[in-house]
């Protein structure tokens, strides 16, 4: 016993013997680890980003014609016959326009919902989620009822049977772009889908201004109203505003369902996504230019980019500005 | 310390597992979804592409023939929506790509090996099939599909409609311009072309005496006829006297049948369900003469089947094809006129198809031997698509007909070479 009790004095800890062990396993190997959690996802990053995308570059020099492994090659005739299009190069402008309009639209419209519904004092969940739950509708179907139920050509399509109450002919709303009221259709229906998401992220952030801002320029004579909002809640949202400009940027470059459901065969009203989908996806076949489109379409949004983090300083250090 | 061990073991194993999972679960979603039913049945795994016809019972009944074939397991893919092709060819490239589908003759599909020769099959029977379908579907004297159904196109009319406006079948394209201005009330719009107008664009060629190709597939279309018809349409066009924008598109008569149109374009297929709703108040005329060097016309539209020259299993999809689309008689006939109706491309069929033989559908069996033109298989999807864009931009957007026309010239004539050399 009591020798047992010498051997336990003089034996270092059970526990200190373990920690001094070297580290085994999933908690001692950082190396390990890190492959184990980012290996898949850089797998799939690998198979379904830069894999398409180089196989996009190599494709765009040939003519690849149903096909994707094509052997006869080009060089730059796919990009002039991309360039030389006038559909391609049209539906350039196109995209152009429709971003200048619906980012500042869409802006405007969603931060007018967060201070409408922000203010509300009865129903303020009822609202919020009558202005939200669009947000949860497919673009595709969204584009099937304004397609067909609303903007249909016909006397009993919604917008014509009100139209029809005042005295105004039935109005072909997709199929004439003279006057170009497919315009309405699609911004209307962009709107409809996507202020709801911003109003949500303009809500959150207004309810993150402190109220003593408020209460000290209440002080200080501000004029509740215009004053108080173009002098204080306004740019306590301009990091929110950033962001929210910068989303509908992207959102207006991956522009596409609503325009392809809606517009059909029509030869205007096209951001380049829908072209570039015909080209290569759709019945023609033609992967070479369709990639020679989509390289050309790349440069310019990486330009625009670089033009627009220029422009707003966004991703810029608070010390560097 | 047995316990401890076990403890330590049951955790990084049930790490490793999971971080096995992470691994494998994207991977195997990589794509085992390719439409073949996981059939208890023996031989092999078919799968067929159809689109989707409009009428009431054709699913069912193309998945009720393929269950009767017992040599193979046959699942169908039945693709909804307007985009078939944009489902079809890309599905083509892949590993997933049907054995067996449905299409339009195209010489493309040959040219890039994606369809099988099936001459083999069809030559004991050649001459039962009619003629004009053999020669669309033959490329040096090899032919590469089976016609199932051939589905002529002409306009709809409502007899009662025309008999009130005092207004007679129009036979021009001014007649029928004139027909539309008279026949619109404020209810009714006197005609209905589709919705984008690309569905009457063949006839509008051959009304005007033109052709898409030539004999030596050289463009035919590029005519003064044509250019009048592409002008007059787009009179008619800005007239207020086209429905433009239907709900549903010219391949559904509704827009007949509800009375919002007086004359529509339509399909043979949607004979049965006028009859349903009109009874025997509506007729059937081709699209009229343009110009006096042109001649009324009538598109033999149609679909056939195709085998996929690059899958796994060709000969077993041949032998499927022959077996429903050759050797099974009351199934083609079945398919041609138990639901819409469609002219079967095979003379001993046709002969017995009693539902043809009268009314309307006879009338439209008349216009379709009168006054039809086939597909020519070198009139490619591409060279539809190029002139698709002079419909939009000179009819419907107001642009020069003769500048359109050469910028379809110049992507027609890039195709051509491409294809002809």
């Amino acid at each position: 016993m009591s020798t047992t009790t010498a051997r336990d004095l003089t034996s270092p800890a059970p526990a200190k013997a373990s920690q001094a062990r070297p580290r085994r396993g999933l908690r001692g190997n950082a190396t390990l680890n890190f492959w184990l959690f980012t290996g898949p996802f850089l797998i799939g990053l690998v198979i379904f980003v830069f894999v398409p995308i180089g196989w996009s570059l190599w494709l765009s020099f040939f003519d690849a014609r149903f096909t994707v492994t094509p052997s006869n090659f080009i060089g730059f005739d796919n990009y002039k016959t991309v360039l030389s299009d006038p559909n391609f190069t049209g539906s350039l402008v196109t995209f152009t326009v429709f971003a200048a309009f619906i980012v500042p639209t869409t802006w405007a419209l969603s931060l007018g919902l967060a201070l409408l519904v922000h203010r509300l004092t009865f129903m303020r969940a009822f609202f919020r989620s009558v202005f939200f739950l669009p947000t949860a509708c497919s673009y595709v179907a969204a584009s099937l009822i304004w397609k067909m139920s609303i903007f249909n050509g016909v006397r009993f399509g919604l917008a014509n049977t009100v139209l029809g109450w005042f005295g105004v002919d039935q109005v072909a709303w997709l199929a004439d772009p003279s006057p170009p009221w497919y315009w309405l259709v699609i911004v209307t229906l962009r709107l409809w889908l996507q202020a709801g998401f911003y109003m949500i992220l303009f809500l959150a952030a207004l309810q993150n201004i402190p109220s003593e801002l408020y209460e000290a320029a209440a002080i200080d004579g501000a004029k509740p109203g215009w004053q108080t909002f173009r002098y204080i809640t306004l740019p306590q949202l301009r990091a929110t505003s950033t962001a929210v400009i910068l989303l509908l940027l992207v959102a207006a470059y991956q522009a596409f369902d609503e325009f392809f459901n809606l517009m059909g065969k029509a030869t205007w009203g096209q951001p380049p996504l829908v072209i570039l989908y015909k080209t290569a996806i759709g019945v023609n076949q033609d992967y070479g230019q369709g990639s020679a489109g989509a390289v050309i379409l790349t440069l310019l949004i990486c330009i625009v980019t670089l033009f627009q983090g220029k422009i707003m300083g966004f991703g810029r250090g608070e010390e560097s500005k | 310390m047995s316990a401890q061990s076990n403890t330590s073991w049951n955790r990084r194993s049930i790490l490793r597992a999971a971080a096995g999972l992470a691994v494998a679960a994207p991977l195997a979603a990589c794509g085992s979804n390719n439409g073949r039913g996981g059939g208890s049945g023996s031989g092999k795994q078919l799968v067929q592409y159809f689109h989707a016809y409009g009428e009431a019972g054709v699913e069912q009944a193309v998945k009720r023939y393929a269950k009767a074939y017992t040599k193979a397991n046959v699942s169908t893919q039945w693709i909804t929506g307007s985009n078939f092709e944009n489902k079809l060819f890309p599905a083509l490239l892949t590993k997933q790509a049907p054995d067996v589908f449905e299409f339009h003759p195209q010489i493309q599909l040959i040219k890039s090996g994606q369809v099988a020769d099936l001459t083999d099959i069809i030559d004991p029977v050649k001459d039962d099939f009619n003629p004009a379908d053999i020669k669309s579907h033959t490329v040096d004297g090899k032919i590469y599909g089976v016609r199932m159904i051939d589905d002529p196109q002409f306009f709809f009319y409502r007899k009662s409609m025309l008999e009130k406006a005092n207004v007679a079948v129009p036979t021009t394209l001014d007649e029928l311009i004139e027909a539309a201005a008279k026949l619109t009330t404020s209810k009714v719009k006197g005609l209905f072309l589709g919705n984008d107008l690309t569905a009457i664009q063949n006839n509008l060629i051959w009304s005007a005496g033109a052709d898409t190709l030539d004999e030596k597939n050289q463009i035919a279309y590029h005519t003064d006829g044509v250019i009048e018809g592409l002008t007059k349409l787009r009179k008619l066009f800005t007239s207020g006297n086209l429905l433009l924008d239907a709900p549903a598109d010219f391949w559904d008569p509704s827009a007949l049948n509800q009375g919002l149109c007086a004359i529509q374009w339509g399909g043979m297929w949607g004979m049965p369900a006028t009859q349903a709703a009109l009874g025997d108040d509506f007729g059937v005329f081709p699209f009229p003469k343009i110009g006096s060097s042109g001649k009324q016309s009538v598109y033999n539209g149609g679909w056939s089947m195709f085998v996929n020259a690059k899958g796994d299993n060709v000969e077993a999809a041949k032998e499927y094809v022959k077996w429903l689309w050759i050797d099974q008689k009351q199934y083609q006939e079945d398919f041609a006129t138990s639901y819409g109706f469609h002219i079967p491309p095979r003379a001993s069929i046709a002969a017995q198809a009693t539902k043809l033989k009268s009314g309307a559908a006879a009338d439209g069996v008349k216009l379709f031997n009168t006054y039809g033109h086939f597909d020519n298989i070198g009139w490619t999807q591409a060279m539809i698509t190029a002139f698709n864009d002079v419909i939009a931009n000179t009819v419907r957007k107001n642009g020069d007909p003769k500048s359109a026309l050469d910028t379809c010239d110049t992507k027609v004539n890039r195709e051509l070479k491409k294809l002809f050399g």
